[in-house]
């Protein structure tokens, strides 16, 4: 069995720019695959070039065990889509619009209309089903997004984004149909800078930056690999400083007007902090998947 | 990219109908707008121009026939619609779903290819110009104006002639830095169009050099000759000639228009 995506030295340059710099990674079949990175670190770019759209300028790349050029339409035939923008046809109402698009697939229409029926009371949209795309608040769009991603029972999903902008409880609508999804045995492909949500999801994740893959592995691992158990903050001061620098040993990092120490015991720092430094508010708290990225991709603003 | 990939084969599959019909749904959708402008437009010219003006010209000499005035406008009326329907719908339409409606990119995410996208949107224009030139027609007829014998070709015709438009209209929207530099085209080259290819005035009270160029260079020009030559029953060499330069013309610039789109939009 072939993995369901494999890349390696995959290399996407726009002019100058590289905007993917020679990854390599293998999609499992039935796996949930998280791309972390801030914005613009490559992985809308991966994304085009798994979903056959952006055509690769080096390196290899395969989906479901096809060469991506020249298998297009193969490809995307048992691909579904779900992209960043919401390009939902404001022609049309929800559920023209899921009518519309598998007709893209070639699916016939009496069957088109029994998985639309499916597909929009799985996403809770069936009552919204004569509306005008225009009338759907954010959430609903991204959800009709990913319903008309699975119009065609793809063995892939592909999801870049798909709950940026959306408050909590749509989130986790889409969260939770996501899993049911997963355990349906298809194999979803997705980006976010949502740290909750890779954690939450994904069963392994890479994380890019600046077009490389900088860390890669199961969430939990790479929290443990890379911040330890629990990050202790403390102002920045030299009498922090100082007093970090006798324990030895301790990771620490400075960022602005904060210290964040990287440790896998904390009752032993905190106390040396508090009792024998005399530090006012230290504040330890579980390490996340968030330290890791924000240490690997850099606590600046990336523009 | 180089002169020849820009005239590259491009590869179009069955699957262009889809796109066709996406647009065809749009627009029965919305029928009763989109009939109202065909309609009226030829009216206005006619009354203004054929009515108006035509009782100070009186008849007119064209192909060696001498017809009324109205006569000789109603075929260039046909034309006309023919190529602003194809043309806005490749311009300002197209423009529209490719930029800010992103339909294009939801389409190519599917087996359609954006060879198939753009195949389906110039076939979509073709119609639209189909559709408006049967409109067109039948007022035009309304008023006796048209002689029946070959009139009829106008609907075939009016299919290739939207094609040679919707085509023209593509390249300027791949060009095109956004939907207002679509005006450039619009001011530049169709509205002189309209004015200059034997569509008020008969070709003949021009230059003999101008004639020549209008033939060999302006789409519209083409147009009007093959539709008078249709409609006032005179079809001779010159009908054949304007025939094969919008066959020819037309798979030229839809290959450029699909070429230099996919430059646009595949990177």
């Amino acid at each position: 069995m072939p993995p369901t995506v494999l890349a390696e030295g995959l290399t996407k340059r726009f002019g100058e720019f590289v905007a993917v710099d020679g990854i390599d990674f293998k999609v499992e079949k039935g796996e949930m695959f998280g791309f972390l990175g801030p914005n613009g670190a490559g992985k809308t770019t991966t994304m085009k070039m798994i979903q056959c759209v952006t055509p690769k300028t080096s390196g290899r790349i395969e989906v479901a065990g096809m060469e991506v050029d020249g298998h297009e339409t193969d490809i995307k035939r048992i691909l579904g889509v779900a992209p960043q923008e919401i390009n939902l046809d404001p022609d049309f109402t929800t559920l023209k619009n899921l009518l519309v698009y598998s007709r893209y697939f070639d699916i016939p229409k009496e069957e088109a209309k029994a998985r639309a029926k499916n597909l929009l009371e799985f996403m809770q949209l069936w009552d919204k089903k004569d509306v005008n795309i225009e009338k759907l608040s954010g959430g609903m769009k991204r959800r009709l997004i990913i319903a008309r991603a699975l119009i065609n029972n793809p063995q892939i999903l592909i999801l870049d984004e798909p709950t940026v902008g959306l408050d909590p409880q749509a989130r986790h609508l889409i969260w939770d149909r996501l899993k049911n999804l997963k355990s349906e045995g298809i194999t979803i492909v997705l980006t976010t800078h949502y740290m909750e949500e890779a954690a939450q999801l994904c069963d392994r994740i890479v994380i890019m930056n600046y077009g490389k893959i900088v860390a890669r592995g199961v969430p939990s691992e790479l929290v443990r690999k890379y911040a330890g158990s629990t990050v202790v903050e403390a102002a920045n001061d030299p009498k922090v400083i100082a007093c970090l620098k006798k324990m030895k040993k301790e990771r620490y990092e400075i960022v602005g007007d904060t210290v964040y120490v990287y440790t896998d015991r904390p009752r032993k720092i905190v106390p040396t902090l508090v009792s024998i430094c005399k530090i006012p508010n230290v504040a330890a708290r579980e390490a996340t998947l968030e330290d890791v990225f924000l240490k690997l991709t850099g606590r600046a603003l990336i523009e | 990219m180089g002169i020849l990939s820009s005239f590259k084969r491009p590869k179009i599959t069955r699957l262009s109908l889809k796109v066709w019909q996406r647009n065809r749904d749009v627009f029965t959708k919305t029928y009763r707008v989109n009939f109202i402008p065909p309609v009226l437009e030829p009216l206005l010219y006619l009354f203004a121009l054929g009515f108006g003006l035509g009782t100070l010209v009186g008849t007119i000499k064209i192909f060696n026939l001498t017809v009324s005035y109205k006569e000789f406008l109603a075929p260039a009326l046909v034309s006309i619609s023919i190529m602003n329907s194809a043309f806005f719908e490749c311009t300002y339409g197209s423009f529209v779903r490719m930029h800010y409606q992103k339909t294009f990119d939801a389409m190519i995410a599917t087996p359609l290819s954006l060879e198939d996208v753009i195949a389906g949107e110039l076939m979509w224009g073709a119609t639209r110009s189909l559709i408006n030139g049967t409109i067109i027609l039948i007022v035009v007829s309304a008023f006796g104006l048209v002689d029946f014998s070959f009139a009829l070709l106008i609907l075939p015709v009016s299919f290739i002639g939207g094609f040679l438009f919707a085509a023209l209209g593509m390249i300027f929207t791949a060009i095109s830095p956004n939907i207002d530099t679509l005006n450039y085209p619009t001011f530049l080259l169709i509205t002189p169009m309209l004015l200059f290819s034997g569509t008020f005035f008969p070709i003949s009270v021009l230059p003999k050099a101008l004639q020549i160029l209008a033939l060999a260079a302006l789409p519209l020009a083409n147009l009007v000759s093959l539709n008078q030559g249709l409609t006032l029953k005179s079809l001779g060499w010159l009908q054949l000639y304007n025939l094969a330069w919008i066959l020819i013309v037309s798979i030229v610039l839809a290959i450029l228009s699909i070429n230099l789109m996919k430059k646009r939009l595949i990177e």
